[in-house]
């Protein structure tokens, strides 16, 4: 079952004098529990391809759909909340809210959605537990390290039960061994609990743990492989 | 989700913290620099108000129509039952205290001065201006006394001390001669010079009697329950006593303490407006700084599904409690030091102090302690909050995820 699929995405932006072409006509389906890498050197359109499918930029032409919904023809304010119920974001930098602790940063996607404190706090320590960090759930992120940073961003993404993950260059920022327990992690929970994880990136560890590999070079996809 | 925004937003605040304590401390020091302002115009004003009132004109006056322009012994009322018994029945009128006025020339010996006459009802008079407790030497008058008060420096100028008998002359009612001798039963010594170069106070009776006025006055001298119900009891008053009487409030008949008051108000609001305009790009400068170095962070906050409405009512909370913070605390320091110096006013001295003499006030420095002295000011500064934290929901409306995660 598909749910990703996009038809003829293209994307262009004209805010300089020159047209920049960063997406062109991408088709592309993505089934459920797939674990995705879309690679390609710097500028090849993959953050912007990231970013039309995850509902946070608008197609200059083509469409996304989302299970039955069509991102590209929701309104500004019918994308955030899409977002906040269909979709997990994981940022290159962790991003999460400095002033919350790794619980509260977890707790606060649910509490957007209206979920009750009981159900937050079982979910959220459910989360912090299996991404490792259950000793350190009432820690800020300043407390904690990149690696640790990244899981808590990763159990953050998970907290609202999204249809997949999108994962910016998640490893771009860490080290060896923070990367290699990240990417076990979200290996794991791909194969137990069969979440969709789809990834941009440049970073090979990631690349050898997809199961699918979709090549992109200058906004058009010049590769899609999969590993058996 | 209040409950969160607003832990957000405290958190937020803090997150650095010299910054917001010396946005906070601006806050604290203007507002306490602008109650303290305030109160000291409010007890200026008050003090001023209250010596006009208090020292002679009572809030509301009734006279002839034509009185007030010819300050004619020929422009009499007549305070008969029905007058005062309609006068009492008016809302808000506490005191009413009958005078009969005119100027006349008082001689003893060799010297001869002009002065003010007043005939008084010497309790009512008492319990309307104090006047009693200016005796300074020798004693007051009772209700049937013949005796005369004069004030110090009248006394000195024409050399009479208490026991001493004093020729009076002027014009009395309707063209009659007014002539008569009164025993100096004291000497009056006011705070200020103006009145005691010139008044001098004999029994309402005596003062008919010697204007051959019987049972007139030319004025009725009311006190209402509470200043705010000067203009009301006035009107009240118009309606009840129609065109024949002319009725002034205390600022109509000194209309300069009444400028001066305003003038003085017009020059505390520019200085207040200046110190606020200071306070307000203070906080506003503070927010901008938020603002941008958390421009990632708010693109990170929509892109996982945080509502804009949501986020902007976030940082709607910072700028208020921001403000609120500031205001607190200015609050809880101004208020027991306004509170301290109403009960202790700065005494004055030297030059000064002449000065505030001379505009017949108390030389002392007063504070009030007003409702809006300090309402006023969390008024003020809750409205430059709300003002500033246009800018940060403007700026979460119109953000663009996209190139904020990027930034």
């Amino acid at each position: 079952m598909n749910v990703i699929e996009t038809n003829n995405l293209t994307k262009t932006y004209n805010d300089s004098e020159v047209e920049v072409h960063a997406v062109q006509g991408i088709d592309l389906k993505i089934e459920e529990g797939e674990f995705t890498a879309i690679v390609g050197p710097s500028g090849c359109g993959k953050t912007t391809f990231l970013n039309m499918v995850g509902g946070l930029d608008q197609p200059t032409s083509g469409t996304v759909r989302v299970g039955d919904t069509y991102v590209n023809e929701l309104k500004s304010s019918e994308l955030i909340d899409f977002r906040l119920h269909n979709i997990g974001f994981v940022f290159q930098a962790y991003n999460l809210i400095p002033v919350l602790t790794a619980r509260e940063n977890v707790e606060f996607i649910m509490q957007l959605q209206g979920k009750d404190k009981k159900e937050r706090e079982q979910r959220a320590s459910n989360l912090l537990t299996e991404v490792g960090l259950g000793d350190r759930i009432n820690s800020r992120p300043s407390r904690l390290s990149g690696g640790q940073q990244q899981r808590v961003a990763v159990a953050r993404a998970l907290a609202s039960k999204p249809k997949f993950v999108l994962a910016d260059e998640p490893t771009a920022n860490l080290d060896s061994k923070s990367t290699e327990t990240l990417l076990d992690m979200m290996e794991k929970l791909n194969k137990e609990e069969n979440i969709t994880f789809i990834f941009s990136t440049h970073d090979m560890r990631v690349v050898n743990k997809a199961r699918r590999v979709i090549k992109l070079e200058d906004g058009k996809i010049i590769s899609d492989e999969r590993k058996s | 989700m209040a409950a969160t925004e607003l832990k957000l937003a405290w958190r937020n605040i803090w997150r650095n913290r010299r910054r917001t304590f010396i946005t906070v401390a601006s806050i604290f020091f203007g507002v306490i620099l602008c109650t303290l302002m305030s109160s000291m115009q409010n007890g200026t004003y008050s003090k001023m108000i209250d010596n006009v009132v208090s020292f002679y004109s009572g809030y509301v006056q009734i006279h002839h129509p034509n009185y007030w322009e010819s300050k004619s012994i020929d422009d009499l009322i007549i305070p008969d039952d029905s007058l005062i018994n309609k006068v009492k029945e008016s809302e808000h009128i506490e005191l009413i205290v009958p005078r009969i006025e005119s100027f006349a020339l008082m001689s003893y010996g060799e010297n001869t001065k002009g002065g003010m006459l007043i005939g008084i009802k010497p309790e009512e008079e008492n319990e309307l201006t104090g006047l009693k407790k200016w005796v300074s030497k020798g004693r007051y008058l009772n209700t049937k006394d013949d005796g005369i008060l004069i004030a110090v420096n009248l006394a000195r100028n024409l050399n009479v001390e208490v026991g001493d008998t004093v020729a009076l002359i002027s014009q009395g009612h309707h063209g009659y001669s007014a002539s008569g001798l009164f025993p100096v039963a004291g000497i009056l010594e006011f705070p200020f010079p103006a009145l005691n170069n010139f008044g001098t106070y004999i029994t309402l009776e005596q003062a008919q009697l010697f204007f051959s006025a019987p049972d007139m006055a030319t004025s009725l001298v009311l006190t209402v329950d509470d200043y705010d119900k000067v203009y009301p009891a006035k009107d009240n008053l118009v309606d009840k006593l129609g065109e024949k009487y002319s009725i002034m409030t205390w600022d109509e008949m000194d209309p300069v303490t009444k400028q001066m008051i305003e003038g003085d108000k017009g020059q505390g609001i520019i200085m207040k407006g200046i110190l606020y305009i200071l306070i307000g790009f203070g906080v506003f400068s503070t927010v901008i700084m938020m603002i941008a170095e958390r421009r990632k962070e708010l693109g990170v906050m929509v892109a996982i599904g945080m509502n804009k409405l949501k986020l902007a009512r976030v940082l709607f909370y910072e700028t208020v409690l921001i403000g609120i913070t500031g205001i607190v605390t200015g609050f809880l320091v101004s208020l027991p030091l306004v509170i301290w110096l109403v009960h202790k006013p700065i005494p004055l001295g030297g030059e000064v102090a002449s000065v505030y003499e001379e505009f017949g006030m108390e030389p002392a420095i007063y504070f009030g302690a007003d409702s809006m002295v300090f309402g006023g000011q969390i008024l003020v500064v809750i409205g430059i909050t709300i003002l500033v934290s246009i800018y940060p929901i403007t700026k979460i409306m119109r953000l663009k995820v996209t190139k904020s995660l990027r930034s």
